[in-house]
């Protein structure tokens, strides 16, 4: 029965010191899912993948999956595997005896280790490296045993601490989908930490955006990044424009370089507006809603988008990102369009 | 002209960094051969060299003293029956050295590696302190270290009343001499070089690795062979060899505090050398460069295990 395998944290409470890490932390992840634990360092969440895994304790709060207290458990017998940062592979065994480690510490049969990890060195392509050492390999190929060796064990949750941090940006996009084939076709609940925000999009499930200790959003990926609902979201993912305004109606804020029409209303009297670079449009001629005047002070070329710098204004800029083939020139005025659909008031 | 390239970061020729290399190699290169290949290579022709009825030393080639250094005694000097060629005694003593050292090591290493951990887990401001405090007895001469033994194990002291006490030793009886006196000065003495090479494998240690194995289901025997003993398994290799080796040429403190039973494989060179018997002494000399060279690659062995892979 699938459902008995869900994870379910609640109340998680964690204090170093005079630091409060986690600030009490629900959550409930159901099986199979590839959850992303995504927030700047010092944000909680690898205290959090510790908690699960065993290696930190919490001051307060349960963990189960299905029915098992994981509490209850220490770390070296819960059905939990993790992938760490630094791989932390065993440097005296070889790849295959790497792999073979948690089936042996189990006391699984020869005969049934050497068919498990020859399956597990054929699925994460490593069949070539079996007698190798961790250090005659590289960064990816670490990576991959590390995953292998956690995966082997058939985990009911695997937990993986920014995998791909010490990888280079192109081995990190291949691994990205390496991943996600690995979790389709294992079907284990995946939980991932990371601050990096492309990578969290590219391979979740969800999305949990954590800051000081708590959880400031919970959603899709696409709702994440499209619906932001806080300030630090909206800049933390895809650096949005945060915008101070002012409630006019319940339409209607003024952002102080115009008034601008919004399809949601504010909550708050003076608060925040954010949009995205990417959905301000640029126009030759006054939109009919929500235009202004602007003027480009920088441009920098990125290969797939143009980024410009518009002042609008009020001593205010916009970031606005527009096509390789749109073509403005430093110093040029232009109307811009915030389109209301794409105006998100922010809660704070 | 021979071609120039980039090595370590200068413009050179091969040639020239190879005859740089040598120079640099050249102050200890001939540190060594003066002072530790020269002095051998006289041991070796001490060691084969007769005596004259004087006890003059003769230039000549004979097997004896090596015969006699591992207790082949055709003259009967050592032995109760005469007509016995085979004295038990220097291999007795070769093995009695060999025990004394390795249990010093042994009781070394069990101090030392709880220690090292302790120190390597303490704020890193005050681990130098530490290592220094662990440091501080071997700044003071040995002759010195062991003369405080002597006085703290006298009779009329509480460590040798308490033993009166018990019953462990007789009315009015010294702690020494006795091998507990030899044991505790052994360890006192080696425990630094011990600590210092353990100590920089320990506090070098990847906890990830630990933790890894306690996430693949390793218990603690299990955990502390395959992440902390494979990691600072040549640590200790090194700590074992610079403990063992010195031990076995330590006379001073069997000299002192073990009394006459108590004669390890360098009294025994001493002896022969104090006795001008030069050729015995070099024998028995070659004898415990020999054991120590076998120690140090049985500890090299069993360290580098974990590298060569034979262990899962």
């Amino acid at each position: 029965m699938a459902e008995a395998l869900d994870l379910h944290l609640s109340g998680i409470r964690k204090r170093f010191g005079p630091v409060e890490v986690l600030k009490g932390i629900d959550l409930q992840i159901p099986d199979g899912q590839f959850t992303t634990l995504l927030g700047p360092s010092g944000c909680g969440k690898t205290t959090l993948l510790r908690i699960i895994a065993g290696f930190e304790i919490p001051d307060a709060g349960s963990v189960h999956i299905g029915s098992t207290d994981l509490l209850a458990l220490p770390a070296h017998k819960r059905p939990v595997n993790t992938v760490f940062q630094s791989y932390a592979l065993f440097p005296h065994l070889r790849v295959a005896d790497n792999i073979a480690f948690g089936l042996r510490s189990r006391g699984i049969a020869d005969a049934d280790v050497r068919k498990r990890v020859g399956e597990m060195l054929e699925i994460m392509r490593l069949g070539d490296l079996a007698k190798r050492h961790p250090q005659q390999l590289s960064g990816g190929q670490r990576q991959r045993v590390a995953l292998a060796r956690a995966l082997v064990n058939e985990p009911e949750v695997l937990l993986l601490d920014e995998p791909m941090s010490a990888l280079d940006a192109s081995l990190r996009h291949d691994l990205q989908a390496e991943l996600r084939r690995i979790q389709r076709r294992f079907q284990i609940t995946f939980i991932l930490v990371t601050h990096d925000q492309d990578e969290a999009i590219a391979v979740s499930d969800r999305i949990l955006v954590m800051d000081h200790g708590t959880i400031v959003q919970d959603g899709t990926p696409e709702e994440v990044y499209e619906r932001p609902l806080t300030r630090f979201v909206a800049d933390f993912l895809g650096d949005a424009n945060i915008l101070p305004a002012r409630r006019l109606a319940a339409d209607r804020a003024d952002a102080g370089f115009a008034a601008l029409a919004l399809a949601e209303a504010p909550t708050w009297d003076q608060g925040h507006l954010a949009i995205r670079p990417e959905d301000i449009e640029v126009r030759e001629q006054e939109p009919a809603v929500n235009g202004v005047r602007g003027r480009i002070s920088e441009r920098l070329f990125r290969g797939d988008h143009w980024d410009l710098m518009v002042e609008v204004g009020d001593g205010r800029s916009l970031r606005v990102m527009t096509e390789p083939d749109q073509f403005h020139q430093t110093g040029e005025s232009c109307w811009l369009e915030l389109p209301p659909d794409d105006l998100r008031v922010l809660r704070d | 002209m021979a071609q120039r390239e980039v090595i370590d970061g200068t413009l050179t020729t091969r040639a020239r960094a190879r005859l740089r290399g040598l120079l640099l190699a050249l102050p200890g290169g001939l540190w060594l051969l003066a002072f530790l290949l020269l002095p051998m290579l006289s041991l070796v022709a001490y060691a084969f060299a007769g005596r004259d009825e004087f006890g003059n030393i003769i230039w000549s080639f004979t097997w004896e003293n090596v015969q006699a250094a591992i207790g082949y005694d055709p003259v009967g000097a050592l032995t109760a029956d005469p007509s016995d060629d085979w004295a038990p005694h220097h291999l007795q003593i070769l093995g009695w050295s060999f025990w004394v050292a390795g249990v010093t090591t042994i009781l070394c290493l069990l101090i030392a590696f709880p220690l090292c951990f302790w120190i390597a887990g303490r704020p890193e401001r005050w681990r130098p302190v530490l290592l220094a405090l662990v440091l501080l007895p071997s700044f003071v001469n040995l002759v010195i270290r062991v003369s405080a033994w002597e006085l703290l194990l006298k009779h009329d002291l509480f460590p040798a009343q308490f033993a009166q006490w018990l019953g462990l030793v007789g009315e009015g009886m010294s702690l020494y001499p006795s091998s507990l006196a030899v044991y505790l000065a052994m360890v006192s003495a080696m425990l630094p070089f011990t600590v210092l090479p353990l100590y920089t494998s320990v506090e070098r240690l990847d906890w990830s690795i630990v933790e890894a194995a306690r996430d693949c289901y390793a218990g603690a025997w299990r955990t502390f062979r395959h992440a902390i003993l494979s990691q600072v398994g040549p640590g200790l290799g090194a700590a074992a060899i610079l403990t063992f080796v010195p031990t076995l040429g330590m006379f001073l403190i069997t000299d002192r505090l073990g009394g006459s039973k108590m004669s390890l494989v360098a009294n025994l060179v001493a002896q022969k050398f104090k006795a001008v018997d030069f050729p015995q002494g070099a024998a028995l000399g070659l004898a415990l460069v020999g054991i120590s060279l076998l120690a140090v690659v049985a500890f090299t062995w069993l360290t580098g295990r974990d590298r060569r892979g034979e262990v899962r």
